[in-house]
């Protein structure tokens, strides 16, 4: 592993929720992170999806997304559970499968490419954790939070436990640690490690079923009271901010809890204003917290 | 049918569906289960010996946490085979509508969730590039995505 990456935008960060992508930008020039756009990419593609429709498609295509990487001699950097799933996932059967190797490069060679299986793909928040940890991000802050949040890991960033190295899937703390590092006190929740209920497809194929999960999930962060939702993945973000206006559409409760992806938390503890975050293109409304930060400050 | 048969079959076998005691694990640590249709014990018992499990709409319920897949006892691994009966599925045709729009989109643009105006917008009052720098703003490169598709059969395999 390196600490020289390429970044991965996927699909919703650059064109549903383009905040995000600016304040990850904010936030590794403040950390002095070797990071350089993976020019090119496409979708990951979307493991709920396009691996339940065919397993040999799916490879081709995260296999472009990681050789361009390796073209560029550095590691893949996601912001994404489910891009960090998908090219994880087929990074790792493609390293260890000569003959999954051979059919995609067969694939590949149409384009002139060769996978080579020479680097890595990391997550964010387990990048940020263990190439520039805790401290230094807390060191870093100019502007200590003082929020009370609901940590939302997802489903995707630890599971398949069998392709990624982390402490524990049950009770995990890395990503609490670097939340608490912006000044934020990360309040436990019953259900926490629950799925937001978006993966698998369910989200685009059955709406209703994904909502009724999201609903759950939304009931015991109410219960937890908090500031807003912490999440380190656009997929978990959209279905919690756009899934608290489908909830009320459909007449059920009003949660109005602000949602932030990981990087917007941090920009704003670096002293960049929610707006160079791009909270406010949010569907939840975000005054509640911009509100509650400009007395702290 | 027979070619998807034979996929099931070696579903079974591949991913340990016959190591399933029907303890009830899998069913119980699910979160899509609490709330739909979708019960994994069951599906998991009706993957092993009944072809029309590829026609049960609930497989598409499983949002694919893993929870299941991580407590089994029995090491069944039974996320993987859910994966595997979709894409057997898929295969005979059997797949919903609003999954094939969204393959549509893959193959038109190379993002499953491309651009709109909205965000281009956005991302102009951001301050960022106004496509952003994927396939979007690449043209050689879509023509890469969409060769490699096509070199897959994947239009073939997702039309009606
Ligand atoms: S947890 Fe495993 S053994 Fe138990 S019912 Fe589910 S699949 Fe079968
Ligand atoms: S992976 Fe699917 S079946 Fe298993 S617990 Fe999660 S939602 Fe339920």
């Amino acid at each position: 592993m390196s600490d020289k990456v390429s970044l991965f935008l996927g699909c919703l960060i650059p064109n549903r929720y383009p905040g995000i992508e600016k304040a990850t930008q904010l936030c590794f020039e403040k950390l002095d992170i070797d990071c350089k756009d993976l020019v090119g990419a496409s979708c990951c593609p979307a493991p709920g999806v396009f691996r339940s429709f065919d397993e040999p498609s799916w490879l081709a295509i995260a296999s472009r997304n990681i050789l361009l990487s390796e073209e560029m001699e550095r590691d893949v950097l996601t912001l994404c559970n489910g891009c960090y799933g998908s090219l994880a996932e087929a990074n790792n059967k493609l390293k260890e499968s000569s003959k999954l190797r051979e059919m995609t490069n067969e694939h590949l060679s149409k384009i002139g490419k060769e996978y080579k299986g020479s680097v890595d793909v990391r997550h964010i928040t387990e990048f940020l954790f263990r190439e520039i940890g805790a401290d230094t991000i807390k060191l870093n802050v100019t502007k200590p939070l003082g929020l009370r949040v609901a940590v939302h890991y997802g489903c995707h960033l630890l599971k398949p436990s069998r392709d990624r190295e982390f402490e524990s899937i049950e009770r995990p703390t890395f990503f609490d640690s670097i939340v608490e590092a912006t000044g934020c006190k990360s309040v436990d929740y019953p259900d926490k490690m629950e799925c937001c209920g978006a993966g698998g497809g369910v989200r685009s194929g059955l709406s209703d079923s994904a909502l009724s999960i999201t609903n759950h999930k939304l009931s015991r962060i109410k219960e937890a009271d908090v500031d807003c939702i912490i999440n380190a993945c656009p997929f978990c973000h959209l279905q919690f901010d756009d899934g608290q206006k489908e909830i009320k559409t459909q007449g059920g409760e009003d949660y109005a809890i602000p949602v932030l992806h990981f990087t917007q938390l941090l920009a704003l503890a670096f002293g960049y204003s929610p707006e160079d975050a791009g909270l406010q293109f949010n569907v939840t409304d975000c005054s509640s917290l911009e509100e509650k930060l400009v007395h702290e400050g | 049918m027979l070619k998807g048969t034979a996929s099931l079959e070696s579903a079974i076998e591949n991913f340990d569906i016959l190591k399933c005691m029907q303890c009830g694990i899998c069913s119980g640590s699910c979160p899509s289960g609490r709330h739909t249709v979708l019960n994994i014990r069951r599906l998991v018992r009706r993957a092993s010996h009944d072809p029309a499990v590829m026609e049960d709409e609930s497989l598409w319920m499983c949002t694919t946490c893993y929870n299941c897949q991580e407590r089994c006892p029995r090491s069944v691994r039974i996320v993987d085979a859910v994966l595997r009966i979709r894409e057997i599925a898929v295969h005979q045709g059997i797949i919903l509508d609003s999954h094939r729009k969204v393959a549509s989109l893959l193959l038109e643009t190379g993002h499953a969730v491309p651009i709109n105006e909205e965000n281009t917008e956005r991302r102009k009052q951001l301050g960022l590039s106004e496509l952003p720098p994927t396939v979007h703003s690449v043209p050689d490169a879509l023509m890469e995505v969409k060769k490699l598709l096509k070199s897959c059969d994947f239009e073939e395999i997702v039309e009606d």
